[in-house]
């Protein structure tokens, strides 16, 4: 079997575990990597045809506030329903901005995007209707008829978060080894090779433009049932500066790579936070540092490394 | 004569006051191995850029099969049957050169595909080592592209453009860059690898004896239009055209 499928296997069967063992602070910290690991998934996509988007909380924002709304005035109280619609939301939005946004590369695109993810922010913070800059609590959701509360609840959204991460994780996996996800590479390294075989770059960006989106979305609406709480900071630039940095500390090279970056990154931010609580933004920017120095494809090139050279020890060929 | 695969009428191509091509009218039948020479911006690659799409004409009419394409994007013209090389190889240099075919077979192999599938699998590797061994590239199916001679990147450049089975070849300089001494043998695997595909070929070329060795006929670029137009040896003794095109590509130190 595939080794990414088994690392994805094991990270979800250490969700489960910790979901029923692990103590409370943890299985929050858990939930949140798990959620946040959608999104960056998103943006290892589009890393892979060379495309930074620097403006991913915008889809970030509008699958917490799309599936926030569904839950809060639709009466609509499965977590999963409400999963659903944040995703399509944000897909949605995505196809639309994706006519656009794929005519543009390098820092166009990034700042077209960032451009989109600031109109919605301004929108949020100007709309009473959706509680301004306050923005609103979510009501607690329920999972297929089930309806735990507190500390139960979130033990439940836990397993749940990794089941939907970790599903999602698998099938972007089997998409980045199918021809439609090679392309990604071909995109990056010539565009002209690529349209003078017969192939539109602009639909193959596209279609990745949306993916990215929808994952998003999924992500914000999982953090918004995590933290009870949805506010227009999701589409700050700030958040989307959050999701460029995880997808850069993990790496392009595997889609583990943005759970274990997004993991590390709630970790130290964690720490951070207690030790150095006025300074936590200046340890995460040393240790964007660090990496960026020392590993500049990403943390998860310590394990592709150190796996090639068990391979290259074993005689392999180095493919 | 049935209809040509290849037709032009009264093409002009202007950048402002610059007159990159003009008037160009030629027919070229199935089966035509055409060189196309000239000196530096006689139009030759400006025609190939026009033909492929990548150029549009300012005016005149280009036909494929009898099909206008002259207003069409390259990809809609490389999906009706046309291929093309370039004079700066166009490959992903991030990927082996294994690799390179894989995906190029994945993204153009003509027909329906499992695009589910994962694309690293042996049969598509087999696949594209038919097509390296082809090309004659295959020990080097390993190395990653932007590491490649530029013979070989050559040479794999018209493998990725043959991929979709092209019934015309438009390769634009395929020895360029190439030294003296292993143009042959690159031209020699190229003409060899294309021979069972049944592909018109179209070639831009500086050198006059490849020319005259692998071309069934000959166009002489000049001044953005054709000057002569006919047999190699008939071409190629043009006072026109020694004056013009050979008289200025053949000084020593350039080609």
């Amino acid at each position: 079997m595939d080794r990414t499928l088994l690392i994805l296997l094991a990270v979800l069967a250490a969700s489960l575990a910790g979901a029923l063992a692990m103590p409370a602070w943890a299985v929050s910290l858990a939930t949140m990597a798990l959620a946040k690991a959608l999104v960056v998934l998103g943006l290892v996509v589009l890393l892979r045809c060379g495309l930074v988007p620097f403006g991913q909380a915008l889809f970030f924002a509008l699958g917490a506030y799309g599936g926030g709304m569904a839950l809060r005035k639709l009466g609509i109280a499965d977590a999963l329903l409400g999963v659903a619609i944040g995703t399509a939301v944000a897909g949605t939005v995505a196809f639309l901005l994706g006519f656009l946004m794929a005519r543009y590369r390098e820092i166009f695109f990034a700042m077209l995007s960032v451009a989109f993810s600031m109109i919605f922010y301004g929108a949020l913070v100007k709309n009473e209707a959706l509680g301004s800059t306050d923005g609103f609590n979510l009501p607690t959701p329920t999972f297929l008829g089930y309806a735990p509360k507190g500390e139960e609840m979130r033990r439940t959204l836990l397993a749940y978060t990794a089941l939907v991460s970790v599903g999602l994780h698998a099938l972007v996996h089997a998409y980045l080894a199918s021809p439609l996800g090679r392309a990604a590479t071909a995109i990056r390294d010539n565009e002209i090779r690529v349209e003078y075989l017969g192939a539109s770059v602009q639909r193959l960006i596209h279609g990745k433009f949306v993916m990215a989106g929808a994952l998003a979305g999924a992500g914000g609406i999982l953090v918004g049932m995590a933290t009870g709480h949805i506010d227009p900071e999701m589409s700050y630039w700030t958040t989307s500066g959050e999701f460029v940095f995880i997808a850069i500390m993990g790496g392009a090279s595997s889609v583990v790579a943005a759970i274990a970056g997004s993991a590390v990154f709630e970790v130290v931010r964690t720490y951070a936070l207690q030790y150095a609580p006025q300074a936590w933004q200046g340890v995460i920017g040393a240790v964007l540092l660090l990496i960026i120095l020392f590993l500049p494809n990403g943390l998860w090139s310590l394990v592709e490394r150190r796996r090639k050279r068990a391979a290259g020890a074993a005689g392999e060929p180095g493919r | 004569m049935s209809v040509p695969i290849l037709s032009a009428r009264e093409v002009n191509k202007t950048f402002g006051a610059v007159v990159a091509a003009r008037d160009i009218n030629v027919d070229v039948a199935e089966g035509e191995v055409v060189g196309v020479i000239g000196a530096n911006g006689a139009g030759k690659t400006t025609f190939v850029n026009m033909v492929t799409g990548y150029l549009k004409p300012s005016a005149g009419r280009i036909q494929f099969e009898g099909a206008d394409i002259t207003a069409l994007p390259p990809r809609a013209i490389i999906r009706r049957g046309i291929g093309r090389s370039f004079q700066i190889p166009q490959v992903w240099g991030s990927m082996t050169v294994a690799e390179n075919v894989e995906v190029t077979l994945g993204i153009a192999a003509p027909g329906p595909l499992p695009f589910w599938r994962k694309l690293d699998r042996p049969e598509m590797r087999a696949r594209a080592d038919a097509v390296l061994a082809r090309f004659g590239i295959a020990e080097h199916a390993e190395v990653e592209a932007r590491l490649l001679s530029q013979g070989v990147r050559k040479l794999l450049d018209v493998a990725l453009a043959t991929v979709r089975q092209p019934r015309l070849l438009l390769l634009d300089e395929p020895t360029s860059g190439i030294s003296a001494d292993e143009k042959f043998g690159v031209m020699e695997t190229l003409m060899n690898a294309l021979k069972d595909q049944q592909v018109t070929v179209l070639f831009v070329e500086h050198d006059m004896q490849i020319v005259e060795r692998y071309a069934t006929r000959v166009l002489a670029f000049y001044d953005g239009t054709i000057i002569a137009d006919g047999a190699p040896s008939k071409v190629l003794a043009d006072a026109d055209v020694r004056r013009h095109v050979i008289g200025e590509t053949h000084r020593p130190g350039k080609h």
